[in-house]
């Protein structure tokens, strides 16, 4: 079954279109990242998915209408919204309570186990811990809670590396089995690019781009290409070219592999990268669309 | 279509045990209710200074009279003892009165202000369980408080008394047998319920208002009063809405109890006219709006986003 099935998805603020026809479908067990500049849809997608707004079109999330069955269906979906959503007046161990209390499916030892790894102490209220800290703490009431899918919306805006990389860390080895889903919108996509098992690029409300890691892999190289082998590269027709120390770095799309070895270094390129070129292109085609 | 609900043999949680239904049903519930007590520590605080204050003015009061020991008769005695605590409850009243309407104008608010509405979304608590638990609040939880902390500063003053009447030349039996120990009690927990009921929809108001609100609440709340009165005072030159306004703050008073009690004699049970109250269409009609005034707050909860 399909964790989150989208068909024509539309929503639209006034005349603001933020979601134009969004298909989507994302399996059980996936890590998909969803990437767009800002303003390009992503948060309302997840809102959407969340229940949290209304929408026009097709949506299940595990096999239910997320805003008319969002009572039933909030228990099995965790999420964090941004770093700043604790309430700042709550103790730890309040929240610790709280969520006990009301989650039927919060395993609390483990949120525990998670909190002992840190330097949180129990008497503490939010607003005297740091940003790292409520990260962390949001992080360890999330993870112990059975959920079917996690929603991860910037989860480490304005986090230092560290912490940023202990969240994903702790995410793959301590959270992730392959009977959940982790859906997450990041700016920082090169940090979760080994995490990830597809990715789409989101722009203007739309997908762009949709892709698996394996197919990413197989699908896109980029060649490291000397001055002189440069004009020959760009016969393959790359989607993008940029220059690093006097070296012309090509990213092409479906190129042949033994083709590009024979023009220089080739690699797979970063996500950063590709999404830099299929932003490119979209400009460039709106640019040059007729008004 | 309804997912497997088997939790996969390599899930690290099987092992969790899961609540059973009719836990889940209240639980939320209670559980809203603690939150608010652990975020407004002033519901309780203000009323408990209030309390602190009236314990420390009425025995200072009582202290008074000993400057005319000696010189009172023991029927005045006694008498002005009463009199002194049968002012005991009305200021803590009024403590939880105002606590509760500033509470109801923020409940709905501040949570979309510090975007902490987003983190209580996330939890299985509907948006119905969360409204319900803050109108509970002023409705119920602040009367009880009111209750509780207004039978405890009687019995308080009770027992401090003891020294002062037996200086006084009074035996304590004498006043302890005028006090009547179940019409005091009762009397409160009428007029707090009374009240309770009249003034729901004033609170259920001030809820709607803090889920719509983009900011100061305060104001979006009494401007519509303000607008229909002075509307109709320039327009027809009347003042039906003032009239209805003034019913809605004083009325409960007029229908439960025929009318202000009278200082002589607040205490007896025979002056209350709960039949009264319980055919005012005032209460009715004031119950059915708090009624829509909350289903109103509930789906603005649903929609509203963080500001």
């Amino acid at each position: 079954m399909a964790c989150i099935e989208a068909r024509g998805l539309r929503k639209t603020f006034g005349t603001t279109v933020a979601l134009d026809g969004v298909n989507l479908r994302v399996e059980e067990g996936r890590i998909l990242g969803i990437v767009g500049p800002n303003g390009a849809g992503k948060s309302t997608a997840l809102n959407a998915i969340l229940g949290l707004t209304p929408y026009h079109g097709e949506l299940k999330v595990l096999g239910r209408d997320p805003w008319t069955e969002r009572d039933s269906l909030v228990s099995e979906v965790s999420w964090i919204a941004d770093v700043a959503v604790l309430p700042r007046w709550i103790r730890v161990s309040q929240v610790l309570d709280y969520v006990a209390g009301v989650h039927p499916r919060f395993d609390r030892p483990k949120a525990e186990r998670f909190l002992a790894k840190t330097d949180i102490k129990r008497a503490s209220k939010v607003r005297e811990l740091s940003k790292g800290m409520v990260t962390q703490l949001h992080l360890a009431l999330v993870m112990a809670i059975d959920a079917k899918l996690m929603v991860l919306d910037e989860p480490t805006l304005g986090l230092d590396i560290l912490v940023r990389k202990q969240f994903y860390d702790s995410l793959l080895n301590d959270y992730f089995d392959r009977s959940r889903t982790i859906v997450v919108t990041t700016h920082q996509i090169d940090e979760i690019q080994d995490v990830l098992t597809d990715f789409v690029f989101v722009n203007r409300g739309r997908i762009v781009l949709e892709s698996s890691m394996e197919q990413f892999e197989s699908r896109y190289l980029e060649a490291m290409v000397l001055p002189e082998r440069v004009a020959a590269a760009r016969a393959l027709r790359p989607i993008r070219e940029r220059q690093v120390f006097g070296r012309s770095i090509l990213l092409f799309d479906g190129a042949d592999r033994q083709q590009l070895a024979a023009l220089g270094d080739v690699r797979s390129p970063s996500i950063a990268e590709l999404f830099v070129a299929v932003m490119g292109q979209e400009s460039g085609e709106a640019k040059g669309a007729p008004a | 279509m309804i997912p497997p609900t088997i939790v996969p043999p390599d899930s690290s949680l099987d092992s969790q045990p899961q609540a059973p239904a009719s836990l889940t049903a209240s639980r939320p519930f209670y559980w809203s209710v603690r939150r608010e007590l652990w975020e407004n520590r002033s519901l309780y605080i203000a009323p408990l200074i209030v309390t602190a204050l009236v314990l420390f003015a009425t025995s200072l009061g009582m202290l008074t009279l000993l400057g005319r020991a000696g010189k009172l008769p023991e029927d005045s005695v006694v008498k002005l003892v009463l009199e002194r605590l049968i002012f005991v409850p009305a200021p803590i009243m009024l403590a939880t009165l105002l606590v509760g309407l500033f509470y109801s104008l923020d409940a709905l608010y501040g949570e979309r202000r510090d975007r902490s509405l987003l983190f209580w979304k996330s939890m299985p608590v509907s948006d119905r369980t969360t409204v319900l638990s803050k109108a509970s609040i002023p409705i119920v939880v602040l009367p009880l408080i009111a209750f509780v902390l207004s039978l405890a500063t009687f019995v308080i003053l009770m027992f401090l008394g003891i020294p002062l009447l037996l200086i006084l030349g009074v035996s304590p039996a004498t006043v302890w047998a005028k006090v009547r120990f179940f019409e005091e009690p009762s009397l409160m927990l009428y007029g707090l319920t009374v009240h309770a009921l009249w003034f729901a929809p004033i609170y259920a108001w001030l809820l709607l208002v803090s889920a719509w609100a983009r900011r100061t609440p305060v104001l979006w709340a009494a401007l519509p009063f303000v607008a229909v009165s002075v509307v109709e005072r320039t327009a027809f030159h009347t003042s039906y809405f003032g009239a209805l306004l003034k019913y809605r703050v004083t009325g409960a008073m007029t229908e439960a109890f025929g009318g202000m009690p009278k200082r002589g004699d607040p205490g007896a049970l025979g002056l209350l006219t709960p039949v009264r109250f319980l055919c005012a269409p005032g209460l009715w009609v004031g119950l059915a709006l708090a009624a829509a005034f909350l289903a109103i707050a509930v789906r603005l909860r649903r929609n509203r986003e963080p500001i």
